[in-house]
C-alpha cells in the first residue's frame, strides 16, 4: 500500500521540520535544504546532509531518530534517480533527511600484500580503481564491474553486479567488513580486514541488497584480486536458441575457469550472442582462448570470434534508459525455457524484448522499452511470472517508471514472491522499528 | 520428589512421548549412557548431557520437534557429525539434541546448472564423490572433509586449506531450506545465488547453529581443474618462507592453498608419519597451483623461481595425485603428529593478515619462551589463518593455566594486529568471551539484533557465540499498529 507525503515537498514549513532542522545543524556542519536536484522522483527532501564521518554520520541519525524523520542514504544517487531519473526498485515514499555520502570519500587503507582495502562508503568505484591499479608488479582490483560513478557503500547497497558475478560473486562475496550506523544513531561493525573470519554474525551480507532500508552504511572493506595481465573475449552467435543454451552451460562448466558467461539478444526470434571473457596470464590466455573456442564452436559448425577488445554487444553492469527493467534468475538447465517463455511473452504482447546477462550465471535482464504501455510491461512481467519457477528462480522488476511499477502491483509487484519473507520483515522491524529508513524500498515490502 | 522435581519430571515424560510419536522410538534416547555419547563435539573440554537426543529422518520430522520444543519453552541444539571445534554443538542440559545424522541423502545432481541439492548430514566428501562423473567437486574442503556433515559447515561456514582461491561454504551455497526457531519450514535462496530481498542465507550461513537448524542445502560445484601442482620448499627459517609467500602473492598470483609448518612440527610429522620432509628445516612451504594447464605452468615456473630466491635450501614439486598425497601427508597428520609430543594440547584457531604473520609468529615464539609452554605453528599461510599448537601436562595445574593463558594471549596479539579470534573453527561456547575484545558491545547488541528476528525466544543453541544474550523484547508479530508516519500525522495510507 503506498504511502503519500502530505507534508510540502521541500520546504520546511511544519513546525517539527523547523525544530529538526535546528537539531540537524547542531549535529553536523553540513547540512542544508534539499532542493529540486535532490528529489528522489518527485519527492524533494527537506534536508540534505554530507557527513564527513561515521561519528558525524551517527549524530545526524540520533537527531532524525528524535524527531522521526524518513532518512535516505545516498551515494551518486544513481539508483534513486537522482537529476530526474528513474529510481531503481521502489522509490522512497518520504525523505526527510537525504544523507549524501559525498563527503566521505576516502580510501581509508590499501593493504596491498594483503589484497584488501577500506574505504568510506562515498568513495567513487572509479576512483578507488585508479589507486588499487596503481598498487604493487601487477596492480590489483575489487573484481564487480561497476559504473565507475557508482560508490562504495551504493555498490554493497544495491548489490548489483555484472558479467563477472560468475567468477567473483557479487559485492556480499567480495565484502569482508562493515561499518554501519543503525536508525537510532548506534554505530556497529562486523567482519574485520583479514579474509577468513568467523567471529561473530555477518552483517556486511544483510546490508549487502539492503538498498538503504536497515541503516547506512559508512565504512567497507573489500578483499581485492590482482589484475590479470591478460584478456581475451571468445564469442559466437547462434540462430538457434538451444545450441546458444547448449554452449553457455558447456562454457560455465568448463574447467578453462571463465570470468564470464553472457549471453545477448537484440531483439526477440534474433541471433542470440554467447561471449566468454578469459583472464590471466598473456600465454595462459591465449591458449584457453583457443580451447574455448572449440568449446563454442559446436563441433566447428559455428564461426568463433577471439579478441581482446570488448565486443560492442557485451552487457556489462545492468544498466536502463528509462524503460523497465526485469531481472530473472533461473537454474542454468533452465536457461532455454527462460528464452522461450521470454520469446513467448513478447510476442503475445508485441513489445521488444531484449535479453543479455550473466546466463552462465544463471541470471539475464530484459529490457522493455520506454514507451511500452505500462499495462503491457507489467502483464509481461506477469506472464514471465506465471510461466517461470519460483522454486528455482524469479522475476524482479529491477527498474521501471512509475506508471508501469503501478501496473506491475496486480502481477506481483516489482518483487514477486519472495522466499522468508517474514523473517525479511521481521529484521526490517529489528533495525528499523520505526520504519523510517528509506520508507518503502524494502527490497520484499509487496511480498 | 518435590512438586517441581515431579512437574520437571512429568514434562520430560510428555516431551519423549511427542518425540517418539514424530520420530519413532528407535530415533529417541533417553538412557543416561547412551545421551553421554552427545555430551561434546569435537573440542571434549566442554561438554553437557541432553535431556533427549532426536535422530530426526525428514524435514517435516525436525518442523514438528522444533515446534514441539518451541510449544514448551524447551531449548534445542542442531548437531551433525560433531566434529566442530569450538563446542558449537554441546547440548543444553536442559533441552533436547536434534542429531541430523540420519538425513544424509544426496537429493540431486544437476550437472548442467552446476548444482547439488543434500540433506544435512550429507559428509562433506561424499558430495566430491558423487559429483566426481559429472567432472564436478564441491570446493569447501575442511580437513575432517571426510565425516563432517555439509549441514555443519553451512552453520561454521568451513573453510579448509582450499579457501584461499575457492572460497568458503558462504561462497558456494545457494539455498537452504530450514526450520526456524519457531518450527516453520521456509527457504532462503533459491539455488540461483540471486537474492531477492535480504540475503538472509548469507546472513544465516556461518551463524553456528544460533538461526534455526538447516534441513536441505543446494551448493555449487565447481569444474575439477585441469591440472593441479603442488610445490613443498624448505627453509632455514619461517621468516624466509613468509618472504616466498609475501612475494608469490605479490606477483599477483593466487594458489589454491599455502600451508606452512615449522621445525617442531615438521619433526613431528617425520615421527608420525614419515613423510620425508627436509630433515632439519626450520620451515616448509607448500604451495598448491590449481587451474587450466596453460595457467598453472607459467605460474609454477614463477612460484619456483620466487621461492628459490627467498632462499629455500630445497625445493619439490608434484604434480600426479600420488606424488601429492605424499607431500601432503606430513601437513594433514601435524595436528595429530604435535599431539603426540604431549599429553594435552590446544589447538588455537586465530587470523593476522598476512603481511603481520613474521611479527606474530615472532611474538608467539617469544610468549612461548616466556611462559615455558611449547607451541608449534602450523598455519595456512596464505590467508594469514594461524593454528598454533600449544602443548602441555594437563597432570599438572599450573601448566594447564599457563597453557590456556598463553592460548589466551595468542589470540589478544591477532586482535593487536587487526586480525580475528577465528578463521574457521568459530565461536561456539569457547571463545564467546573473546567476542568484546574483537567486537564492541554496540557491534554484538547489533548482530543480536539478526538473532531477535530469528530466535526471538532464544531457544535455538542458546549460549553459543555471543557472551551475553541480548533481550528481544516485544516480538514483532504480523499485524502491527498503524504506520508511526500515520500515527504522526504525517502521512496518510489510501
Amino acid at each position: 500500500m503506498p504511502i503519500s507525503r502530505t507534508r510540502p515537498a521541500g520546504s520546511p514549513s511544519s513546525p517539527d521540520l523547523a525544530v529538526a532542522g535546528k537539531a540537524l545543524a547542531a549535529a553536523s556542519p553540513a547540512v542544508r535544504e534539499g532542493g529540486a536536484a535532490d528529489a528522489i522522483e518527485g519527492v524533494t527532501p527537506a534536508f540534505v546532509a554530507s557527513p564527513t564521518s561515521t561519528e558525524e554520520a551517527a549524530a545526524l541519525l540520533r537527531v532524525a531518530a528524535g524527531h522521526s524523520l524518513a532518512v535516505v542514504p545516498r551515494g551518486s544517487g544513481s539508483r534513486l534517480g537522482s537529476g530526474g531519473g528513474v529510481a531503481w526498485g521502489t522509490p522512497p515514499a518520504r525523505a526527510d533527511l537525504v544523507v549524501s555520502m559525498a563527503g566521505m570519500d576516502t580510501v581509508l587503507e590499501h593493504a596491498a600484500g594483503d589484497l584488501v582495502a577500506r574505504v568510506q562508503a562515498g568513495t567513487r568505484m572509479g576512483d578507488l580503481a585508479g589507486v588499487l591499479a596503481a598498487a604493487g608488479q601487477a596492480g590489483q582490483e575489487v573484481a564487480l564491474d561497476v559504473p565507475a560513478a557508482s560508490t562504495a557503500g551504493g555498490v554493497v547497497a544495491s548489490a548489483l553486479t555484472g558479467p563477472r558475478r560468475l567468477r567473483y560473486g557479487s559485492p556480499r562475496d567480495l565484502l569482508i567488513g562493515i561499518t554501519i550506523v543503525r536508525a537510532d544513531g548506534t554505530v556497529a561493525h562486523s567482519g574485520g580486514k583479514v579474509v577468513k573470519n568467523v567471529a561473530g554474525y555477518d552483517l556486511g551480507k544483510l546490508f549487502a541488497g539492503s538498498w538503504g532500508t536497515l541503516g547506512l552504511i559508512t565504512e567497507v572493506t573489500f578483499r581485492l584480486h590482482p589484475l590479470p595481465g591478460a584478456r581475451a573475449y571468445v564469442t559466437a552467435s547462434y540462430s538457434d536458441a538451444p545450441a546458444a543454451c547448449g554452449a553457455v552451460a558447456a562454457a560455465a562448466a568448463s574447467p578453462l575457469v571463465p570470468s564470464a558467461v553472457e549471453l545477448g539478444r537484440a531483439a526477440p526470434g534474433g541471433p542470440l550472442q554467447v561471449g566468454v571473457l578469459l583472464e590471466g596470464s598473456d600465454s595462459g590466455v591465449a591458449a584457453r582462448a583457443a580451447l574455448m573456442a572449440g568449446v563454442l564452436s559446436s563441433a566447428g559448425t559455428i564461426p568463433v570470434d577471439v579478441s581482446a577488445e570488448t565486443p560492442g554487444w557485451w552487457p556489462g553492469a545492468p544498466a536502463t534508459a528509462g524503460g523497465t527493467l526485469i531481472q530473472v534468475s533461473f537454474w542454468v538447465s533452465a536457461l532455454a525455457a527462460v528464452l522461450a517463455t521470454i520469446d513467448s511473452a513478447a510476442r503475445s504482447l508485441d513489445v521488444t524484448a531484449t535479453v543479455s546477462g550473466a546466463a552462465g550465471a544463471g541470471v539475464v535482464y530484459v529490457e522493455l522499452p520506454l514507451g511500452v504501455p505500462a499495462d503491457v510491461a507489467g502483464r509481461f512481467t506477469g506472464e514471465l511470472r506465471r510461466a517461470l519457477s519460483h522454486e528455482r528462480g524469479g522475476v524482479v522488476m529491477l527498474a521501471a517508471p512509475a506508471a508501469v511499477r503501478a501496473a506491475a502491483g496486480e502481477h506481483g509487484g516489482m518483487t514477486g514472491p519472495v522466499p522468508s519473507a517474514r523473517l525479511m520483515r521481521a529484521v526490517k522491524d529489528q533495525f528499523d522499528p520505526g520504519g523510517r529508513m528509506s520508507p518503502g524500498r524494502f527490497p520484499a515490502e509487496g511480498a | 520428589m518435590t512438586v517441581d522435581q515431579t512437574a520437571t519430571a512429568t514434562a520430560a515424560a510428555a516431551l519423549r512421548a511427542r518425540m517418539t510419536a514424530i520420530s519413532g522410538a528407535a530415533n529417541v534416547i533417553t538412557d543416561p549412557l547412551e545421551l553421554r555419547t552427545y555430551e561434546c563435539d569435537g573440542l571434549t573440554s566442554h561438554r553437557a548431557t541432553p535431556a533427549l537426543v532426536v535422530l530426526p529422518g525428514t524435514a517435516e520430522e525436525v518442523a514438528d520437534i522444533v515446534r514441539t520444543c518451541a510449544g514448551h519453552g524447551v531449548p534445542f541444539v542442531a548437531r551433525g557429525s560433531g566434529t566442530g571445534l569450538s563446542g558449537g554443538a554441546v547440548p543444553h542440559s536442559e533441552g533436547v539434541l536434534i542429531v541430523l545424522s540420519r538425513m544424509r541423502r544426496i537429493l540431486e545432481i544437476d550437472p548442467v546448472a552446476r548444482r547439488a541439492v543434500l540433506e544435512p548430514g550429507v559428509t562433506n566428501l561424499s558430495v566430491t564423490g558423487a559429483a566426481g562423473p559429472f567432472g564436478m567437486f564441491y570446493a569447501p574442503d575442511p580437513s575432517s572433509q571426510v565425516i563432517c556433515s555439509v549441514g555443519g559447515n553451512v552453520a561454521e561456514n568451513s573453510g579448509g586449506a582450499h579457501c584461499l582461491k575457492h572460497g568458503f561454504t558462504v561462497h558456494h551455497v545457494t539455498g537452504l531450506e530450514i526450520v526456524t526457531p519457531d518450527g516453520e519450514l521456509t527457504w532462503l535462496g533459491d539455488g540461483t545465488g540471486v537474492t531477492s530481498g535480504y540475503d538472509l542465507l548469507g546472513a544465516f550461513t556461518g551463524s553456528e547453529g544460533t538461526l534455526g537448524i538447516v534441513t536441505k542445502i543446494v551448493v555449487k560445484l565447481t569444474p575439477v581443474p585441469e591440472t593441479v601442482h603442488l610445490v613443498l620448499a624448505a627453509y632455514e627459517t619461517l621468516a624466509d618462507g613468509g618472504r616466498a609467500v609475501s612475494d608469490i602473492i605479490g606477483a599477483g598470483i593466487v594458489p589454491a592453498a599455502i600451508e606452512m609448518m615449522d621445525a617442531l612440527s615438521i619433526e613431528a610429522a617425520e615421527a608420525s608419519v614419515a613423510c620425508g620432509y627436509p630433515t632439519g628445516a626450520g620451515a616448509v612451504l607448500l604451495v598448491e597451483l590449481d587451474g587450466p594447464a596453460a595457467e598453472v605452468e607459467a605460474e609454477l615456473a614463477t612460484v619456483r623461481d620466487l621461492c628459490e630466491k627467498a632462499g629455500a635450501r630445497e625445493i619439490r614439486a608434484a604434480d600426479d595425485p600420488a606424488q601429492r598425497a605424499g607431500i601432503w601427508k606430513g601437513r594433514k597428520a601435524a595436528f595429530a603428529a604435535v599431539g603426540r609430543l604431549s599429553p594435552a594440547y590446544i589447538v588455537q584457531d586465530g587470523v593476522v593478515p598476512r603481511t603481520a604473520l613474521g611479527d606474530v609468529l615472532a611474538r608467539i615464539s617469544a610468549l612461548s619462551a616466556e611462559s615455558g609452554i611449547r607451541v608449534a605453528n602450523v598455519f595456512h599461510a596464505g590467508d594469514g589463518n594461524l593454528h598454533p599448537l600449544v602443548l602441555y601436562n594437563d597432570a599438572s595445574p599450573a601448566e594447564t593455566e599457563a597453557a590456556e593463558v598463553l592460548s589466551g594471549q595468542i589470540l589478544d596479539t591477532c586482535i593487536e594486529y587487526g586480525g580475528s579470534i577465528t578463521g574457521e573453527h568459530g565461536v561456539g561456547l569457547d571463545k564467546s568471551r573473546y567476542m568484546p575484545k574483537m567486537f564492541t558491545a554496540e557491534d554484538l547488541d547489533t548482530m543480536q539484533l539478526v538473532r531477535c528476528a530469528f530466535d526471538p525466544a532464544s531457544l535455538c543453541n542458546p549460549g553459543k557465540v555471543f557472551p551475553t544474550p541480548r533481550l528481544c523484547g516485544e516480538v514483532p508479530g504480523h499485524h502491527r499498529g498503524p504506520h508511526p508516519a500515520v500515527a504522526a500525522g504525517q502521512a496518510e495510507i489510501f
